[in-house]
């Protein structure tokens, strides 16, 4: 309701922030998307391949699956499931390395591929336009469907919200304002219109009337693809140019710019009636629509120095990080960091031999020259990092107080509101890892929120224990009391028997004398 | 109306109790580590400081001076500084149990506080009434505050820097107080005195 | 001629004043330690010893009194340190707190002869068992105080620390804390 107010405030067009670093995109940006990519040997599919409770299996060690076929079904609302890549046999179902900094295990199906890539049935073309709204969203849902920029969170959820409140504009996120990553711009390039049907079927089942494709002004061609292919539904769909900017991409900043209104903190988008998805997530939607394929492949940028020859490749979910960097000439001496996702906010991986998931945009071996890694030197206060942050916080307060294990007055500066985009290291002359704070202090206060849960716990049992050996107690006593009162019963009876007898023997006796007397 | 309220403006920038007369730097030192507790001894020491100059004024017009037992003077300030102090640390405890733990040993020591002597024998030696001697110890206590509170949100920040191992804690502090007594010097054109 | 005065008027004095300040004491009586009950009631309540006061109520006293640092509590951990600093307004020494991995009890089912003793000393009933029945720890409410391993006669209950997981994994502070 105070959404006219807030938009005479802030007119389109205006952006808060942001930096930017080199594109370094040219290496990928011209060359077609690899779709012969060799299918390796084993698949490695993780239970847990986006936001929310881990799917569960449905096939045992030893099943024979087809390709698209369900392996793993979703938990609860919030949650996807998987399907088989390709086909073949079910090898193990065990804890495996997650593509994570940690590296941690998490449960993994381990697929071994027979070659075959033998689909299952099903996957005739229908008209996505003949099924209802929950229809489309069921079976987005089904398709195991997650936000393919790097969020991995289920479509199903947020296609739903469509007809929980109402959304007026769809947004179409084709920023990718990451350096390296050029998996969107290719996609858009060469699938533009399957992106647009995608669309088309994503606002039939949000029921909204409008959605605006914004794309970066480095990306030309896709954006002469992307208004071809519009065309058509020029009355319902645009392509908007944005400004090349680190972080152009999140959410809050395109939406913005491109409606003037800005989403209040802690809220999120579908408060001011518009919706966002990434470019894949489309082209997962068409496909999983009309195609009626689940997702099972993705189109990941192999880039960076260590890599000889950097492409763009379509690959299986579940294939090694390694084959894939071995298919672009991967020279591991040269290798001085492994990412998973983009440079500013994709996380540093131990060694490649971890899956691909869901939510992997790009694996980026950087060579040493592409590398910073001098230590941190005091902060000078110069606020650049003030000056860079899209959402407005100020890093240089809440690195000092996090420093100083001040965590709850760091929340004070707006701790849970950083994106973790890295726009404040970037600018930051003394080079203080300062995404590394927050992403630290958010963690520590989570811990913190636990243990805290965990004493309240150990408090109410504590109680309970005490409840109970009162209660235990207390029936001890009231069983002593009635054995007590039981002994007493019979004592007494005892001693009525033993009077009465006393008094029999005693007649007995007075008779005999009696007799004894006459 | 405007002489009082320059008297008090006077008394609490340009003859400011702690940066200009130097009195009550124990509690000035001890207590501004946070925030809230030197805001909390800011209000204690208000209510002793103004308290205390009517009352002293009172017994030494009332008592003192009639009866020429003048050379009783700093004697019967301290009785009734004590009595206001212990009467202030009752009040405290009850109110706020936090404040009372948190201000700790300094509660009491606004009985040493040389600034709370200082304000009563001043006022005998300005030769002030009783509303003036009032108006006094309720500047000079305004000044204390606000002293008191500029301080501990600058130690609070000092805490957050990176000094070097040998300044930081009171050294740094001290500076800082001597920076800030500097800061204080530019209110000189103010006081009527 | 001064000096009666003098006498007389401090007499006085100190007499009206104390009076005063009897009526005052009174007036403001304040009944128990509301502090003391404040910090306990941030505590776990466990009663586990492990700070070396017996209970959480003695604990709490202490630290009102002074006589103990707001990290004398295992089980509350960072957490309940920071709290009580910030409540009390004292220095907090993390050293001995820090990288403190969280434990858990664990029965080696092998050398169990299910005595018994364990579970009657356990503050929080995480340990389930029945006479010569092999006894088991509920990992979820153990708060590794370590009475059970003090009394059992098989040494089969040990504290082991727990592993972490994808979910309990957080990033460690930065080491380049800025020269």
């Amino acid at each position: 309701m105070w959404k006219p107010y807030l938009s005479m405030l802030f007119k389109p067009g205006t952006i808060r922030g942001g930096v930017h670093p080199e594109p370094r995109k040219e290496a990928t940006a011209n060359l077609t998307i690899e779709t012969a990519f060799p299918l390796p040997s084993i698949l490695y599919l993780a239970l847990q391949q986006h936001v929310g409770k881990a799917a569960e299996p449905v096939v045992r060690v030893g099943d024979r699956v087809l390709k698209g076929q369900l392996i793993a079904v979703s938990q609860g609302n919030v949650s996807a499931p998987l399907h088989a890549p390709t086909s073949g046999v079910i090898a193990d179902i065990m804890d495996f390395p997650s593509a994570h900094p940690s590296a941690l295990p998490t449960p993994t199906i381990l697929l071994e591929t027979d070659g075959l890539d033998e689909w299952r049935e099903g996957i005739e073309e229908i008209d996505p336009f003949t099924l209802s709204a929950e229809e489309i969203c069921a079976r987005v849902g089904a398709a195991g469907v997650v936000g393919m920029g790097g969020a991995a969170f289920p479509s199903r959820v947020k296609l739903n919200l469509g007809r929980e409140r109402r959304i007026e504009t769809l947004i179409i996120n084709g920023g990718e304002c990451e350096p390296y990553l050029t998996c969107d711009d290719r996609l858009m390039q060469e699938r533009a219109e399957a992106i647009v049907d995608g669309i088309r079927i994503m606002m039939r089942g949000l029921q909204c009337q409008q959605s605006i494709i914004g794309i970066e002004d480095n990306k030309l061609d896709a954006i002469e693809a992307m208004r071809r292919a519009v065309a058509p539904w020029a009355s319902q769909m645009a392509v908007a140019v944005l400004p090349s900017l680190y972080p152009m991409g999140w959410d809050k900043q395109m939406i913005r710019y491109l409606t003037g209104l800005e989403v209040p903190a802690g809220g999120r988008a579908t408060d001011i009636g518009v919706l966002m998805h990434n470019v894949g997530t489309a082209y997962a939607v068409h496909e999983a629509i009309r195609y009626q394929k689940p997702l099972i492949s993705r189109v990941v940028t192999v880039s960076g120095g260590a890599v000889a020859r950097p492409r763009n490749v379509e690959a299986p979910l579940g294939t090694p990080l390694s084959a894939l960097l071995d298919f672009c000439g991967y020279q591991p001496e040269r290798k001085a960091r492994l990412i998973l996702g983009g440079p500013m906010m994709g996380e540093a991986l131990p060694h490649a031999n971890l899956p691909l998931v869901k939510g992997a945009a790009g694996i980026l071996a950087l060579s040493v020259e592409e590398v910073s890694a001098s230590d941190a030197k005091s902060c000078i206060r110069c606020s650049r990092c003030v000056t860079a942050c899209p959402v407005g916080l100020l890093p240089l307060e809440m690195m000092s107080r996090i420093r100083a294990g001040q965590l709850e007055s760091a929340l004070k500066f707006g701790l849970k509101d950083c994106i973790s985009c890295g726009s404040c290291s970037y600018v930051c002359p003394s080079e203080i890892p300062l995404v590394h704070y927050f992403k630290y202090a958010n963690g520590e206060l989570m811990a913190q929120q636990q243990a805290k849960h965990k004493s309240e716990q150990t408090r109410k049992l504590a109680d309970e224990r005490q409840a109970r050996l009162e209660r235990v107690r207390q029936e001890a006593a009231a069983q002593a009391a009635a054995r007590k009162a039981q002994a007493l019963a019979q004592a007494e009876a005892r001693k009525a028997a033993q009077a009465a007898k006393a008094s029999q023997s005693a007649r007995s006796a007075e008779t005999q004398t009696v007799e004894s007397a006459s | 109306m405007n002489d009082y309220l320059l008297l008090v403006l006077g008394t609490a920038l340009a003859n400011n109790v702690v940066l200009v007369k130097f009195l009550g730097l124990c509690p000035f030192m001890g207590v501004s580590r946070k925030l809230d507790s030197a805001t909390g001894m800011g209000l204690a020491t208000t209510f002793v400081l103004t308290l205390t100059a009517v009352l002293s004024w009172l017994i030494e017009h009332l008592i003192l001076a009639p009866l020429g037992i003048g050379f009783l003077r700093i004697l019967t300030f301290i009785l009734v500084i004590a009595v206001v102090v212990q009467f202030t640390e009752m009040v405290i405890r009850k109110s706020s149990p936090v404040l009372y733990q948190v201000l700790g040993i300094f509660l009491p020591l606004i009985t040493t506080n040389c600034a709370v002597l200082g304000v009563a024998l001043l006022n005998l030696q300005q030769e002030s009434t009783l509303g003036q001697s009032a108006l006094f110890g309720f500047g000079s206590a305004l000044g204390f505050t606000l002293v008191m509170v500029i301080f501990a949100g600058m130690r609070e920040r000092l805490a957050l820097m990176n000094v070097p191992e040998s300044f930081s804690g009171a050294p740094i502090g001290f500076i800082t107080a001597g920076i800030l007594s500097l800061a204080f010097m530019g209110f000189a054109g103010l006081s009527p005195h | 001629m001064y000096l009666i005065y003098a006498l007389f008027s401090l007499t006085l004095m100190g007499m009206a004043f104390g009076y005063l300040l009897g009526i005052a004491a009174r007036h403001f009586k304040v009944e128990d330690n509301p502090l003391a009950e404040k910090i306990e009631a941030l505590m776990p309540g466990s009663q586990c010893g492990q700070c070396g006061y017996p209970g959480c109520r003695p604990a709490a006293e202490a630290l009102v009194a002074g006589e103990a640092p707001p990290t004398l509590c295992p089980p509350g951990g960072r957490a309940l340190a920071e709290q009580l600093a910030n409540l009390l307004s004292l220095e907090l020494d993390l050293s001995g707190v820090d990288d403190h991995l969280p434990m858990v009890a664990q029965v080696d089912e092998t050398l169990c002869i299910g005595c018994c003793r364990c579970y009657k000393v356990c503050p929080t009933d995480a340990l389930v068992g029945a006479s010569k029945m092999i006894h088991v720890v509920v990992a979820d409410a153990c708060i590794a105080c370590g009475k059970c391993v003090d009394v059992c006669p098989t040494e089969c209950l040990k504290l082991h620390p727990v592993r972490p997981t994808l979910k309990t994994w957080r990033w460690p502070k930065p080491l380049l804390a800025g020269a």
